[in-house]
């Protein structure tokens, strides 16, 4: 699983990456997480509001930090759909 | 997906909880228990420090150094509760607005009328100036002119919710609503100037070059009330966080104008009676950087000191819209000759409006 944190590097976005983190963790996942700071790409996404989370190329959320109970659910929906 | 979560959110109270009943109280009472205590801590604020400086410290209200205390405990504490329950307010209303509706709205819009809309959408839309960058690519691949989107990009920071409820609290309505309106009217002319100017060709050609991929996905739709009292919660936290050492800077040079500063030092610089005062304090406002909170209480203490509220306003808005590190932002979009004018064309309006306030005042 590939999950992308999209974001310049504001408070919300290391809050999201910090949440998603732990949700990998709690559901025992085996996921590559990196952080996307590169404007052109964020852009590319289709993402105009930071932070944004991606898992295997899909923008999942974008503009707020989910809970870390809702990043699961969307770790889990993720996973169970491949 | 996001249904699929607020059905399991519901279902997890009534599964986990003892009394299911309770948590329908619960909505109602948590939400009256804060604001009452929000409104009791509000108004016992400026009465405890009256009593703990003037009589338990028995510092002299007429004193510098009394008057210097005073003003510093009291105003730090308003307005950090001002603060709160303007940011969190702000933040549940706006999670009703997105970028990607605005963007929306604004697609094939003709110049004037887009700069209209953008202007008014910029103060509604929940917008951070971290994300000016990804919006600013979106928005013109997505086909809206520049000077549109210039208007939004000004407009957002210009009209500041955080100014706007301190001004009202402090000055009155009145206040407020002349600085929304000149606000608004910046962005619009400025936009449009700038768009007029055929400013395209000093964004960089990477813009034009972006391919919007993926499904643009509404950033605040299908949120549950308690996601959107959540963010606004959480919100006022970041806020406060990031913002506490301008907002003790703030206070502390307004409480050492307010005990300190002789009574005409100010206004014989900055007074009505100095034509150059507006464009004195536009200059100084734009290098300085703070935000609308942290600027609130200089504001107050040079108005106390009888500066007109024009040249108040005018500096305000240098300060709060015009910022090296939003300029180092969009220097990433935008080449140094379009960020030259930028900060000129705002620049004057904002001096503009400060003359044409206390001209009216």
């Amino acid at each position: 699983m590939h999950i992308k944190i999209l974001g310049p590097g504001c408070a919300n976005c290391h809050a999201l990456e910090r949440r998603t983190r732990e949700a990998v963790a709690d559901l025992g996942l085996t996921a590559e997480i990196s952080a996307v700071t590169d404007y052109p790409t964020i852009a590319g996404y289709g993402v105009m509001s930071t932070p944004a989370l991606v898992i295997d190329e899909q923008v999942v959320a974008a503009g707020h930090v989910p809970t870390k109970a809702q990043i699961t659910g969307l770790l889990t929906a993720a996973n169970t759909g491949h | 997906m996001s249904t699929h979560a607020t059905a399991g959110d519901a279902a997890t109270p009534v599964a986990g909880s003892p009394r299911p009943a309770a948590g329908r109280w619960w909505r109602v009472a948590v939400p009256v228990v804060v604001a009452a205590a929000w409104l009791a801590a509000y108004l016992v604020n400026e009465p405890l420090w009256d009593a703990v400086v003037y009589h338990l410290l028995g510092l002299r209200p007429q004193s510098r150094l009394g008057s210097g205390v005073h003003f510093f405990l009291t105003d730090s504490v308003k307005i950090v509760l001002l603060l709160a329950g303007i940011i969190f307010v702000v933040t549940v209303l706006r999670s009703y607005m997105s970028v990607e509706r605005t963007r929306a709205l604004l697609g094939g819009r003709r110049e004037g009328i887009g700069n209209v809309m953008a202007a008014g959408l910029g103060v509604v839309t929940p917008f951070c100036s971290c994300s000016a960058v990804p919006a600013f690519i979106g928005f013109v691949a997505a086909g809206v002119p520049i000077g549109v989107t210039l208007s939004f990009l000004i407009a957002s920071p210009l009209v500041n919710e955080i100014a706007v409820g301190l001004l009202a609290t402090m000055f009155g309505w009145k206040i407020a609503g002349l600085y929304i309106a000149a606000g608004l009217t910046i962005a619009v002319s400025a936009g449009w100037v700038l768009g007029r100017l055929g400013v395209q060709r000093w964004v960089e050609p990477f813009v034009f070059e972006t391919r919007l991929g993926g499904q643009v996905i509404d950033s605040t739709a299908g949120l549950s009330l308690a996601d959107r009292v959540r963010m606004g919660r959480e919100e006022v936290g970041t806020i406060l966080r990031k913002i506490w050492p301008y907002l003790l800077v703030g206070i502390g040079l307004g409480a050492v104008i307010h005990g300190w500063a002789p009574q005409d030092f100010f206004a014989r610089y900055a007074g009505a009676d100095n034509p150059f005062g507006v464009l004195i304090a536009v200059l100084v406002g734009v290098p300085l950087y703070s935000n609308a909170a942290g600027v609130m209480p200089l504001v107050q203490a040079l108005h106390d000191k009888g500066l007109p509220m024009g040249t108040l306003l005018a500096f305000m808005m240098a300060v709060v819209a015009l910022s090296l590190p939003e300029m180092i932002l969009l220097r990433r979009v935008l080449r140094p000759p379009l960020i030259a004018v930028y900060l000129g064309v705002v620049a004057t309006g904002i001096t503009a409006v400060g003359y044409l306030f206390n001209a009216i005042l």
